[in-house]
């Protein structure tokens, strides 16, 4: 192969070149409106270059829907080719290139940036902080997180698609199956964006840990930040699994090491097994921030407080152990032998538990409660039900004896996709509507609000439901088409409806966006939803300090007491506040990582050293630099508080 | 900054705190990282395909140079942190520098090390075991070279602003990684080279 044919798009289709063309007239267009508007330095200084935990949330969240995005549109592919038998609208390699971007893009870089998006904005203000234990941190993960997602996605254009599933299993991800620089762009872009995982893993830890308000013993957090503790304690024990794991696959693929293929000593299932380790705690990564919000809605809306707190700690904390115990259960058909299957089996099984003590703990809270059906409750509202249809089949899929019936066929589909979607998704968005007022000082329009909600839940339903059908019936997973006298036409025409009635549940979401930036009022005051945490007891949107005066905590809802009880929430007088200056060098320095990935996937040696050096460089320049932030004084403070009535 | 002069120096404000705990918890992931990388290790120890074995590759004298030299080290940056303790920056900064130049000898021998490997035949890409030798290895050495360069770092940052909260954080931060990376090599001294010349 020529030098140059690895930057080649593998197999040039109308579609690929259109979207060149649209990646560039897109960043043209970018370039040229920043240019015009003269908005650089606007982008610079308010959001390239900020440390505050509130607006890197926010870059996380419109990140994760520009993702949404990107992965809806693999999926709405993958449908369409499978709708009918024998269908030629994608070729074989195609179509694996799709299902593996789907899954990454989705996972890592949807549903990731999503639980990081609340992470960020809300645990400060949940514990009434500052901002979080190491803003400039905060940001550099933001950067590696950012740029690991864009080499992913340049990869379909550059030199082509990874095409070996999003959990790229070797000997098929090695160089001998996979020839196209597709796998090395998977390496490289998880491996840039885990480091990310790993640093706000140990920020919010410490934050939580050290920063918390006076008075709010770790029994009094609420739920949500109880369980980002709970996730990102997860996260740091597994990540780092990941990061081996991806180092070895890179050297086998890069400088032909023998650790997982099939010569000289070699062990593919290594892979499967890191792989899992790491990836079965991932999903309950995902899962449990999610769980936090539906505790914090759920409370909210039924006007009451939620119920078995206690026991939806101690859940959590089983779950996280239970969830480093189950890894197997991915595989258990590759011959581990019927002891080892069992353990896993009952492992597994195991987990069902801690997870149905928490369903019932929020049937529990409504039951008896005042319910109010807003957007974000009814998301909630449609997640218990349909969660459970997922969480059931899974616990199916956990004995192991029949899973050698269910394993990678589309049953297994459509498990992961019932509890993703209701589970993770739905509460994400739930979060999304909650925490609009608080991010943007305005509602989006409940309305429309409820529309989406129902379009996107019955339209999960009828995309997934089939495939628990026709995956019983044997259609296997990852098959790029399948022939008439098989019968599964009908489900997957089915499914294809279901995936069309997502697309537009989404789009329904910008338009409330949009709708809302436009029509909706802007006088819903700090609480419009009559909560009872922290985060609402300051202004919306919340200035750069979060709150003018710590907050004082008594109980596990302060706010609530401060309403309701007469607690005193801020006691005292202002005092200078002290808060990090902004910097360049979190940015620099993942544009450097995005650099240094791109040399590597390319083998491209010289620049890979010299960016290796620049991320050295960038590191001693942040050691020797001398920066105690700066000061807002009282004045400003009473300034600001005031304008905002206070 | 609120200083809070009842406490040593490294723990003395918020941030300093924080620092050290952050650490600790990047720490857990670090043990999560070598962890992984033994159970590699345990798994592929026994498939050496054609290539040779660890009883045929490993020698003893560079072993317990290494060993001697970068235990040793742990002790020194021991003193080292006594001695900012103290208050005594000139004596910190000599154990500080006898730790770093220990640790560049232990570099320096594991150079040589792995030039032997390869020279009898135990290449990166000989076998599954060799390759996770020398990633176990590197990956430990690959430490120790960064907190060469970030320990010189510390060195200056002191001579140049003198003893304050921050460089005896910094100083106090690096020596938990040294005295990390000691812990490591003890299992990779015991787990890998003693057991597989056993
Ligand atoms: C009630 C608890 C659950 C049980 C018992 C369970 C069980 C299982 C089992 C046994 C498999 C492997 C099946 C096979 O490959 O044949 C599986 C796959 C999967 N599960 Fe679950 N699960 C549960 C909850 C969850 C949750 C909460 C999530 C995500 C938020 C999740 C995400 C996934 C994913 C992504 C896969 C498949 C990945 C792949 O092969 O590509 N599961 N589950
Ligand atoms: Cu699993």
């Amino acid at each position: 192969m020529d030098y140059f044919d690895r930057f080649a798009v593998p197999h040039p289709s109308p579609a690929i070149y259109a979207s060149m063309v649209a990646i560039g007239l897109t960043v043209i267009a970018i370039f040229a409106g920043l240019t015009y508007f003269k908005k650089w330095g606007y982008l610079w200084r308010e959001w390239l270059t900020t440390v505050d935990h509130k607006r890197i949330g926010i870059m996380y969240l419109i990140s994760a829907l520009l993702m949404l995005f990107r992965g809806g549109a693999d999926a709405i592919m993958m449908r369409a080719q499978l709708a009918a038998p024998e269908n030629t609208l994608l070729d074989a390699q195609h179509y694996n290139e799709i299902f593996t971007t789907h899954g990454i893009v989705m996972i890592i870089f949807m549903a990731m940036p999503f639980i990081m998006a609340f992470m960020n904005f809300v645990v400060p203000l949940q514990i009434g902080a500052r901002d979080v234990a190491f803003p400039r941190l905060n940001a550099l993960s933001f950067w590696l997180f950012f740029m690991g997602a864009m080499l992913l996605n340049i990869s379909f254009v550059v030199g082509g698609s990874p095409d070996a599933g999003w959990t790229s299993y070797f000997p098929l991800a090695s160089n001998e199956f996979s020839e196209s620089v597709g796998t090395n762009y998977y390496m490289f872009a998880l491996q840039i964006s885990g480091l990310g995982t790993l640093m706000t893993g140990i920020n919010m830890i410490t934050t939580i840990l050290k920063m918390r308000a006076p008075g709010m013993t770790l029994m009094k957090m609420p739920m949500f930040t109880w369980s980002s503790l709970v996730a990102n304690i997860i996260i740091v024990f597994a990540f780092p699994v990941l990061t081996v794991a991806l180092l070895m696959g890179t050297m086998d693929r890069l400088f032909a090491t023998n650790f997982f293929t099939t010569a000289n000593g070699g062990m593919d299932m290594l892979w499967a097994n890191f792989f899992w380790v790491w990836g079965h705690p991932e999903v309950y990564i995902l899962i449990l921030p999610a769980f936090g919000i539906y505790s914090e809605i759920i409370s909210t809306f039924s006007r009451r407080n939620l119920y078995g707190y206690k026991s939806m700690v101690g859940s959590m904390v089983i779950i996280s152990l239970l969830s480093f115990l189950v890894w197997t259960h991915h595989f258990f058909t590759m011959g581990q032998g019927a002891l080892t299957n069992s353990i896993f089996s009952i492992t597994t099984m195991a987990i069902a538990v801690p997870t149905g003590v928490k369903i019932f703990n929020w049937l529990f809270t409504l039951w008896k409660g005042k319910i109010v059906i807003t957007t974000p409750m009814l998301y909630s509202l449609l997640f218990i039900p349909i969660f459970t249809i997922g969480g059931v089949t899974g616990v199916m899929l956990g004995m192991s004896a029949a899973d050698y019936q269910y394993h990678n066929t589309m049953f297994l589909v459509a498990h992961f996709h019932m509890v993703i979607i209701p589970g993770v998704v739905f509460g994400m968005l739930a979060g999304l509507h909650y925490y609009w007022p608080k991010m943007f000082g305005f509602k989006l329009n409940d309305k429309i609000g409820k529309v989406e909600a129902w379009v996107i839940s019955m339209s999960t339903l009828l995309a997934f439901m089939p495939m628990f059908f026709s995956g019983l019936d044997g259609q296997a997973r990852r098959m790029y088409t399948y022939s008439e006298s098989t019968g599964f036409g009908i489900y997957n025409m089915i499914s294809m409806v279901g995936a069309v009635g997502l697309a537009i549940g989404f789009c329904l979401i910008v338009y409330n966006v949009y709708y809302s930036t436009r029509y909706a009022s802007r006088d819903v005051g700090s609480d419009p939803w009559n909560a009872r945490t922290l985060e609402w007891a300051t202004h919306s949107p919340v200035p750069e300090y979060n709150f003018a005066m710590t907050p004082q905590v008594n109980s596990l809802e302060p706010f609530w007491d401060a309403k309701k009880r007469g607690h005193e929430l801020f006691t005292g007088y202002y005092e200078k506040i002290h808060m990090p200056n902004n910097s360049g060098v979190p940015f620099i320095l993942g544009c450097i990582f995005f650099a240094w990935g791109f040399s590597f996937i390319f083998g491209m040696w010289i620049p890979a050293i010299v960016t290796t050096i620049g991320i050295f460089a960038c590191m001693a320049y942040r050691s020797f630099e001398n920066d105690h932030g700066r000061y807002i004084s009282v004045n400003e403070i009473q300034k600001t508080e005031t304008s905002r009535g206070a | 900054m609120k200083i809070d002069n009842s406490l040593p120096l490294e723990y003395s404000t918020g941030q300093n705190q924080a620092n050290i705990l952050g650490f600790w918890i990047f720490i857990g992931a670090e043990i999560m990282l070598f962890g992984t990388l033994f159970a590699a290790y345990f798994t592929l120890v026994d498939r050496t395909g054609n290539g040779p074995t660890g009883a045929d590759i490993f020698e003893i004298a560079p072993l317990l140079i290494e060993t001697f030299v970068l235990l040793t080290s742990s002790f020194t940056i021991g003193l080292a942190i006594h001695a900012m303790r103290l208050g005594k920056q000139k004596a910190m900064m000599a154990f500080l520098g006898i730790t770093l130049l220990l640790g560049l000898v232990f570099l320096s021998v594991e150079i040589f090390e792995f030039n032997h490997f390869y020279h009898v035949g135990a290449g990166l890409q000989t076998s599954a075991f060799t390759a996770i030798l020398l990633t176990t290895l590197g990956t430990h050495g690959g430490h120790v070279t960064f907190g060469l360069l970030w320990g010189t770092a510390i060195i200056l940052q002191i001579r140049k602003r003198g003893l304050t909260p921050e460089t005896a954080n910094k100083s106090f931060i690096f020596s938990l990684y040294w005295h990390f990376l000691d812990v490591v090599w003890i299992f990779i001294f015991s787990f890998i080279y003693l057991k597989g010349l056993m």
